[in-house]
């Protein structure tokens, strides 16, 4: 996995600022989607369908299709953190992302440096995982789970 | 029977780059189109779908500032500042965590990025002046390293014993 700060600033066309500033928020649920969308930017379905594939195949966008919201389908997920010594961190990031439970993993600049998301299809499943996380490092794990949201709606304007 | 968690698992790789995705998605289902679009439809409505579309790599499109600020509030405050920072256009997601004083006090957490340094530590001024004395104590963490980033999956039926 590449080091987020190390990518490069990617240049981007005026459509492509437009088509990634214009479907953060929505797409469209019927027949022709494509078709629809690309309407607003003035261009034809298969313009837009070769814009988004640009951008994935360049890795300016991370995903295209549906956000789910986890929990409302089922499953269950944690935020949770280790604080491991400054110049240590890796061998246990090394374990931590060998577990198909860890989605995200961050190093953060605090005492508690590694920051991870757990994502289980069950709650026990997240205990167990923690024990088991607990067990083969041997440092305690912050399980910070979600109490409380107020909101969540990821807009970066370019 | 088609079950939401089988439309979350074949959707959850992202919608098809082609001119009829949904029918795409369907076939492989063995659903009727119309049926999907209205399974889809009943989804967002209910919130397991928040929203379709894209999301950016904040790197690649310049926000290469990205920050968790954590705050600790009083119980019955929390609430209040919640909603209040959700309600800026700087923050992209602020929940209510649990706190663990003395070492982790932080109740409420807020992500905000920014393209410089000056944009991102602006904004996190700004937080902070909102909320004035409700806040008894609070840090910024800047990531350093993404070292994994495999989006949260439901697993496959076939792999769930794997």
């Amino acid at each position: 996995m590449k080091n987020g700060l190390d990518q490069e600033v990617a240049e981007l066309t005026d459509l492509e600022r437009r088509v990634i500033n214009g479907l953060q928020g929505g797409f469209p649920v019927c027949k022709h989607p494509f078709a629809v969308a690309a309407i607003q930017f003035g261009i034809d379905a298969q313009t837009l369908v070769d814009v988004i594939q640009g951008l994935q195949e360049r890795n300016v966008i991370t995903r295209f299709g549906p956000l789910f919201d986890i929990q409302k389908a089922g499953g269950d997920f944690c935020l949770c953190a280790i604080s491991t010594p400054a110049d240590a961190w890796q061998e246990t990031a090394d374990t931590l992302n060998a577990m198909p439970e860890v989605a995200h993993n961050y190093l953060r600049d605090h005492a508690y440096n590694l920051w991870f998301v757990l994502a289980t299809e069950t709650a026990a499943q997240i205990d167990a995982s923690i024990a088991h996380i607990e067990a083969s490092t041997g440092y305690p794990v912050l399980a910070l789970p979600k109490e409380k949201e107020y909101f969540i709606g990821l807009y970066l304007e370019v | 029977m088609v079950t939401d968690q089988d439309i979350i698992r074949i959707m959850q790789a992202g919608l098809p780059l082609c001119p009829e995705p949904y029918a795409s998605i369907a076939a492989s289902l063995e659903l009727d189109e119309a049926e999907l679009l209205r399974r889809i439809d009943a989804m967002l409505r209910q919130g397991t779908i928040r929203r379709i579309g894209l999301v950016p790599n904040h790197y690649r499109i310049g926000y290469r500032y990205n920050a968790m600020t954590v705050w600790a509030l009083d119980e019955d405050r929390i609430d209040a500042v919640g909603e209040l920072f959700g309600a800026q256009a700087s923050v992209s997601h602020c929940y209510k965590r649990p706190s663990y004083p003395p070492g982790w006090p932080y109740n409420l957490f807020a992500m905000v990025h920014g393209r410089g340094l000056d944009e991102i530590n602006d904004k996190i001024a700004a937080l902070k002046k909102l909320i004035g004395d409700d806040c008894r104590q609070s840090d910024v963490l800047f990531s350093e390293k993404i070292l994994k980033k495999t989006g949260i999956r439901l697993k496959n039926r076939s792999s769930e014993h794997a």
